[in-house]
């Protein structure tokens, strides 16, 4: 018995990690994709019913919405994070005075929460006294920014939220990407004559192929989860303009008691995500190997 | 973009005049201070809104310095004004997000570093399939398990609790924690554990003796990290508690969202900078391990 303890003690102490997420992670998904095939509303139900939710879900026009609103959100997200990190991170590595306050500066917005940081652009972007009324003040009378407030435009302002939260951190994974090329390719390139920008658009940046795809998956990752953001900024609104999966699911799992919708919704998101994700983490993998 | 990288970069080379140099100097850091402005200018506004009195506000402009330092709003988003119902401040919400945050740190770093031994210093058949078992862990949106999670925290009587968000946010750091352990114990050597185990050290030894005492590191890392993600936790929190069991940043938005009376746009200032200042705090202070942290356990962002 005590030998056998012995033996087996480390996947004893291994063990609470595995059930663990075995159960709440893998369980948990496979009770959700169970239930997304039953008629559930209030409570779930147990008996099957088909890919019905799933056929109400792509019918239902809050959805398609939610679903325009996070790629065209994930686009500029990805487009505006990655150019600023990597301008940020390129500018950075000219030897900078006061290299470290300008990089504490444009990483903080990480370590606050996305409530705070939505109630901060809530109040910035409000139209009666934020910065509509700043340049209206300074004089420009006709200046309107009622975007918070506008259908059209509300989306943009998550964008704006979502984008001075994240690319700070864009910025630090470049930093680091460049900071890990060897001198010597540097050095042998420019005395093969070649200019600091060709340096950096023929050599350093295809060397950061990995640093791009670590970027996307991260940002990608974030957007579809985005759900905190929203909330703090518009609730969705105004009306359902701003409205996202993530919201989508919660809303319909937890104030309008369709459980079976709100469980397809779920994992619509689950597959976008793999979808990202296995690629990934294949390609991560076969590295580690390589290596 | 392009032509940024083309000025930015021309600098540097020995060619150019002096001139051209020291304008493109001066245009790098132009840019440089000018995206500053950009990260640091939410903050500001966020301070001297928080400074200033609802008269203040109406008639200045976002960037106005207040007339003085006046601590009102703080004082009520803290304590709130003394009168009963209705009356929300966030002192009690903010003793829930430590009462909340310190246990779940603590067991998921705990397990984490305990698994992560594991899989680095015994290995076994098929170790690396359980690593790749947790490590998915990091990556599933959580809307696929709120409703089961739900329905098992009511099954074990935590729902809105406290010890429910515990075990919450300890089961789902669980796959970082894992990550962040394993991948620094991958890199001590493994003859130090071997050589160990024939002086006839057993299992806790090895870790007490060996691996504990250089792992101060990963563990700073590792603790800032969860810190940071439990603290600014949302979705958990406001779908697994309301009322008085409610971590801060759900009633930081609830206290913004109540539209009872009149906007106090100071006193919701005053509430996200009280919300924001601890892991604010611990960026300033370890902002390297911070940094470390989200390179390395960034898949969650």
């Amino acid at each position: 018995m005590f030998k056998w303890l012995e033996k087996n003690l480390p996947k004893i102490v291994m063990a609470p990690a595995v059930g663990l997420i075995g159960w709440f992670v893998y369980g948990f998904v496979l009770w959700t994709l169970y239930i997304s095939f039953t008629n559930s509303k209030i409570l779930p139900k147990y008996e099957l019913w088909g890919v019905g939710q799933y056929e109400k879900l792509w019918a239902s026009r809050k959805w398609l919405i939610s679903v325009d609103n996070l790629l065209v959100f994930t686009a500029l997200f990805l487009i505006f994070c990655i150019v600023i990190g990597i301008i940020l991170a390129i500018f950075l590595d000219q030897k900078i005075r006061a290299e470290g306050v300008l990089r504490t500066i444009y990483l903080y917005p990480m370590a606050l929460s996305f409530i705070v940081t939505g109630t901060a652009w809530k109040w910035i972007l409000n139209p009666t006294l934020g910065i509509q009324k700043m340049f209206i003040d300074w004089g420009f009378e006709n200046f309107t920014f009622d975007w918070l407030v506008n259908r059209e435009m509300a989306i943009y302002t998550i964008v704006i939220a979502g984008v001075w939260q994240s690319a700070g951190f864009v910025m630090a994974l470049f930093l680091a990407g460049l900071r890990s090329v060897e001198d010597e390719i540097v050095k042998a390139a420019k005395i093969d004559g070649a200019g600091l920008f060709t340096v950096y658009w023929r050599i350093l940046l295809p060397m950061m192929r990995p640093v791009f795809f670590t970027s996307f998956v991260i940002l990608v990752h974030i957007s579809i989860k985005s759900y905190d953001l929203i909330v703090a900024l518009t609730q969705g609104g105004p009306g359902i303009s701003t409205t996202m999966p993530a919201l989508f699911m919660t809303q319909a799992a937890f104030h309008k008691s369709q459980v079976g919708l709100s469980a397809a919704s779920a994992m619509m998101m689950f597959m976008a995500v793999a979808a990202v994700i296995i690629p990934y983490l294949y390609s991560e993998l076969r590295r580690e190997n390589a290596r | 973009m392009q032509d940024n990288l083309k000025s930015s970069s021309y600098q540097r080379l020995e060619q150019k005049s002096k001139y051209t140099n020291m304008f493109l100097r001066w245009f790098l850091y132009f840019v440089l201070i000018l995206f500053a402005s950009y990260f640091i200018f939410p903050l500001y506004v966020m301070v001297v809104t928080s400074l200033k009195t609802m008269e203040e506000i109406r008639q200045g402009t976002l960037l106005s310095w207040p007339g003085g330092l006046n601590f009102d709003s703080w004082a009520v988003a803290w304590g709130g004004r003394g009168y009963g119902a209705g009356d929300t401040f966030l002192r009690p919400y903010f003793w829930n997000s430590i009462k909340m945050v310190v246990p779940a740190v603590f067991f998921s770093t705990f397990i984490g570093a305990m698994t992560g031994y594991v899989l680095t210093k015994w290995r076994f058949k098929g170790d690396s399939w359980v690593f790749l078992f947790l490590l998915f862990g990091c990556f599933i949106p959580f809307q696929a398990i709120l409703l089961p999670m739900a329905r098992t925290l009511g099954a074990l009587g935590i729902s809105n609790s406290i010890v429910g968000l515990v075990l919450v946010h300890t089961v789902y750091g669980i796959p970082f924690t894992t990550l962040f352990f394993r991948n620094y114990y991958v890199s001590v050597p493994t003859e130090l554990v071997k050589a160990a185990r024939i002086d006839g050290a057993g299992f806790f030894k090895i870790f007490f003796k060996i691996l504990l005492p250089i792992s101060a590191p990963i563990i700073v890392v590792t603790v800032i990290w969860q810190f940071t993600q439990i603290w600014n936790d949302f979705l958990f929190g406001s779908t697994f508690s309301f009322g008085e069991a409610a971590p801060i940043q759900v009633a930081l938005n609830n206290m913004v969202l109540s539209s009872t009376s009149v906007k106090e746009y100071n006193v919701d200032m005053a509430s996200a900078i009280i919300a924001g200042v601890p892991t604010l705090i611990v960026y300033v202070l370890a902002g390297k391990y911070f940094i470390r942290g989200l390179t390395s356990g960034a898949v969650k962002g």
